[in-house]
């Protein structure tokens, strides 16, 4: 059986370190020493796949029973790709969010914000051919958290992906673009290189929003690629 | 250049569905699978040794021949509980072939995602005892001394204990993969 081809590895600044001061809760979470190089195997490189038979779709979190959720409706789209450009086809997207007041509908949550009892904040989508996954919303709103005097989180989407191999997974949020919260929060910023950062940042988009009905954001999202190998050549 | 991960938070949603943790059950796309039964449980401390109750915590192995593509899905979820405990049901994988025709002794992937973990934890159980693990190329890579780690111990028949410990002494061995 020949080898699985080896992902590539993120160049340096474009991932979040683990261990970030000004993130807290990574002071006593974050390994102290450095994480042992593994190299790629079939477990590595081989991912559950996910059927919308056995886990079916729910792609509109702005209803339930028939009731709109309170808040600004949204349309969230985009593409799933590797670095390489390859999209991610039938892949399941799981995404989560607070409600539009800033709250999760989740036991842990206990913010002083009012439940939208039209509102859980989770939905689960699968990509097209073309690696394409949209789904309806409403704009979550900013929520406060303890890290430190008067730290609230800008406003953010939850997402969870899976690639073609275990070590494509991926748990990443998605940003509003013009949120002055950004510029001061310490998760955020904790990776390093700006560009990467600001790929965090969804943007307007009036290609998906839809007249009369809802706003449109549009969230691409890339997943490791293939490493490149001294035996390939750059095809252009 | 990939997307940047960004901490699961306290308020993941994902763990909606505690039946994720039972590989084996009935509704599920392993129903009707052969092999040995097992349990993988362990405890997850951090630095300080309190307790981390809110992880979410994934798994993904081959089936009992050692495949991954033979229609067994190794793939489950839980969450710690109040006892920062995760528990998952699912059959015991075959050894796996390894890069350059090595064999892997048989393992779990284990990740990790939590508030504070700015990406996930990457890490491995495997199986104390188990012949394969003297000759296992990735165990081969770890100091012998933390070894230990990731291998899990037998707690009772068909139960197998990692206890995982984030930071500090023995400090659970995470892989860069
Ligand atoms: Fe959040």
């Amino acid at each position: 059986m020949s080898d699985p081809i080896p992902y590539a590895r993120a160049l340096p600044g474009t991932q979040p370190p683990l261990d970030a001061p000004a993130y807290g809760s990574t002071h006593s979470r974050a390994p102290r020493q450095a994480p042992i190089r593994a190299p790629h195997t079939l477990t590595e490189a081989s991912s559950p796949r996910f059927s919308p038979q056995l886990l079916p779709g729910h792609a509109d979190m702005s209803v339930v029973d028939g009731q709109a959720a309170m808040g600004e409706r949204i349309i969230v789209a985009g593409r799933v790709l590797d670095e390489a450009g390859a999209p991610l086809r039938g892949s399941m997207v799981e995404v989560w969010q607070a409600n539009s007041a800033g709250r999760y509908h989740h036991a842990r949550d206990q913010h002083d914000a009012p439940l939208d009892p039209n509102f859980v904040g989770r939905a689960r989508v699968f990509t097209d051919e073309d690696g394409r996954y949209s789904f309806t919303t409403i704009r979550p709103g900013a929520y406060p958290w303890r890290n430190h005097a008067n730290a609230w989180r800008p406003v953010h989407i939850h997402f969870s992906l899976f690639g073609q191999g275990f070590a494509q997974r991926l748990i990443t949020q998605m940003y509003f673009p013009g949120d002055p919260l950004l510029a001061l929060d310490p998760i955020f910023l904790a990776t390093a290189d700006a560009e990467a950062r600001q790929r965090l940042v969804a943007q307007f988009d009036l290609e998906v929003t839809q007249p009369d009905y809802a706003l449109g954001y549009r969230f691409d999202i890339i997943l490791r690629g293939p490493a490149a190998t001294p035996f390939e050549e750059v095809h252009a | 250049m990939s997307t940047a991960h960004q901490t699961a938070g306290p308020y993941w949603h994902l763990i909606d569905f505690p039946e994720w943790a039972d590989l084996l059950r009935e509704d599920g796309p392993n129903a009707g699978a052969t092999g040995e039964p097992v349990i993988i449980q362990g405890v997850i401390t951090d630095g300080d040794g309190a307790l981390v109750t809110d992880a979410m915590v994934e798994i993904w192995h081959a089936d009992p021949q050692g495949d991954y593509d033979a229609g067994f899905q190794g793939f489950g979820r839980c969450t710690t509980d109040a006892e920062g405990t995760f528990r998952f049901a699912t059959l015991k994988p075959g050894p796996v072939p390894g890069r350059g025709n090595t064999l892997q002794a048989p393992h779990i992937q284990i990740s990790i995602f939590a508030r504070g973990l700015l990406s996930h934890l990457t890490t491995r159980l495997y199986f104390a005892g188990e012949p394969l693990n003297e000759t296992d190329p990735l165990l081969a890579l770890i100091p012998a001394d933390r070894r230990s780690t990731i291998i899990a111990e037998p707690v009772s028949p068909g139960t197998w204990q990692l206890d995982i410990r984030l930071q500090g002494g023995a400090e659970t061995v995470f892989l860069d993969i």
